[in-house]
């Protein structure tokens, strides 16, 4: 009985002895941790968080022919949003001087209009349509990507003293030098009626520009 | 004792030592901070452990092909040709996006990477690092249903007077909405300003024409252009209540029709009853 009691005591003994030695690991687990443990990298890919080059802001200028004030220099800043790769909306803040009318010049000294009244201001809203996307090729080596688009859209004109009802409508030429670079060509008939001169008519007003604007 | 004098007489001449290279320490220690100082623009660029976030670092996540192929244009546009074709399993850098397109990197070492553009549908098939699709939204009635803020801009008449407006929305939910919106009058014989705040109601909002129906206050203020028509400036008070529809074209883009029937509140005897017209369209988000 003693001595079986014994064995049990010994078999304990030497289980608990062993155990340890048993279930160590291997000698290559027994590295340290790292100090400092890295986070996963986030893998999970979320597109709404790219960067989006939708925007574009444009410097313009050139000429306006205003009908019978002759052509002068006009200027204008230009914003756009691109809504599709065809649709974009676009707004358009310009001046310009008037110049002299065939009557003052032909008169003499008669002034139709003060030196304030002489300066135009127009603004509109449009919407625009990159009508012919693709690439225009200079020379042999040289490939541009650009579009032809057509524009629309309403405003005001600070005309003569007055504010008037402006239409626009006409067309351009994006040359897309860089992705965030563009050059433009654009020609525009900015419409409104006016009875400054007697008779009440509508006013063709072309404005020639070039620009030159960023998307961002 | 003794060993306790030995060690007392050990430390005071260690703390000797040390008092006297104390300054020496000092010096040493402005000098490598200062250094340190210097250098941390050079040092702070690795970003060994990632602990401190980039925020100019652009966000420029990885892909892998699943589908046999995907074409890349040379830019963001149908019109733009394909110059290159991506293999399944390739693994890809999205780069940016413009409108509808994506530009992505293709590795293909140093010298050789191809760069181009690619469309949503194409990124669509694409999946993270995990071989999980990527999660990319779509714009549908759904986004329009549920928009929030709506950005719009118009023109129109009121009474024979062209009008230019722009306004902004809020939707408290699908059904109802409050706006503020800003009008230009362009008349022949007088110009003039509005402003107004309306409440919107949408029965259908879930439509593709989605008609609506409004009430509002706000201002009017009219000048004559001329001094043939009696020279007196107008402020009035409005009330307006009017009907049109919406009409979803893609992504975030939409058109309105609308007619109003305002009264204006004048200082007379009678009010003025004016019927304005307007088309326009807006970005909502």
């Amino acid at each position: 009985m003693e001595s079986r009691i014994q064995y049990l005591l010994l078999a304990l003994c030497l289980t608990a002895w062993m155990a340890p030695a048993a279930a160590a690991t291997k000698p290559d687990q027994l590295e340290l941790e790292p100090l400092v443990v890295r986070e996963p990298e986030r893998r999970e890919v979320n597109i709404n968080k790219l960067d989006s080059e939708n925007f574009e802001i444009g410097i313009h200028a050139g000429m306006m022919s205003v009908e019978d004030f002759g052509t002068s220099f006009t200027q204008s800043l230009r914003v756009a949003y691109h809504v599709t790769e065809g649709f974009f909306i676009e707004g358009q803040y310009g001046r310009t001087t008037l110049g002299e009318t065939s009557f003052e010049r032909l008169s003499g000294g008669a002034q139709l209009l003060t030196d304030a009244q002489r300066k135009m201001r127009y603004y509109n809203v449009s919407v625009g349509y990159n009508l012919f996307p693709g690439e225009s090729f200079i020379g042999k080596g040289w490939a541009f990507k650009g579009s032809l688009y057509l524009v629309g859209g309403v405003g005001s004109t600070d005309f003569a003293g007055g504010e008037r009802f402006t239409i626009n409508a006409g067309l351009g030429y994006r040359l897309i030098a860089t992705d965030w670079l563009a050059f433009h060509v654009s020609v525009r008939d900015h419409m409104f009626d006016s009875d400054l001169l007697g008779s009440k008519s509508t006013y063709n007003n072309i404005e020639f520009t070039g620009g030159l604007s960023i998307f961002f | 004792m003794k060993f306790r004098r030995r060690q007392r007489l050990q430390n005071n001449s260690r703390e000797r030592l040390i008092d006297s290279r104390q300054r020496l320490h000092i010096s040493s220690c402005i000098v490598l901070l200062t250094g340190l100082f210097l250098a941390l623009p050079v040092l702070a660029v690795p970003n060994p452990f990632g602990a401190i976030p980039n925020p100019f670092k652009k966000y420029q996540p990885d892909v892998v092909v699943s589908d046999p192929y995907i074409e890349m244009h040379t830019g963001p546009g149908r019109g733009y040709p394909i110059f290159y074709v991506a293999g399944q399993g390739d693994r890809a850098t999205i780069l940016k996006r413009k409108t509808d397109w994506f530009k992505i990197r293709i590795p293909r070492g140093s010298f050789d990477d191809r760069e181009g553009w690619v469309h949503i549908d194409q990124i669509r098939h694409t999946l993270d690092l995990e071989g999980n699709p990527i999660a990319v939204a779509t714009y549908g009635v759904d986004d329009f249903a549920r928009r929030r803020w709506e950005l719009g801009l118009g023109g129109g008449d009121i009474d024979g007077a062209a009008t230019i407006n722009g306004y902004l929305s809020f939707a408290l939910n699908p059904y109802i909405s409050l706006q503020v919106e800003a009008t230009q009058i362009l008349g022949e014989y007088s110009d003039g300003y509005m402003a107004s705040a309306s409440i919107f109601m949408r029965p259908f909002p879930r439509w593709r024409l989605s008609p609506f129906f409004n009430i509002g206050t706000g201002y009017i203020h009219v000048e004559p252009q001329t001094t043939i028509v009696q020279s007196q400036d107008l402020s009035d008070e409005i009330v307006h209540a009017g009907t049109g529809f919406d009409f979803y074209v893609s992504r975030k883009f939409m058109l309105r029709m609308e007619y109003r029937r305002l009264t204006v509140l004048t200082s007379r005897d009678a009010n003025e009853e004016l019927n304005q017209w307007k088309a326009g369209f807006s970005i909502f988000f």
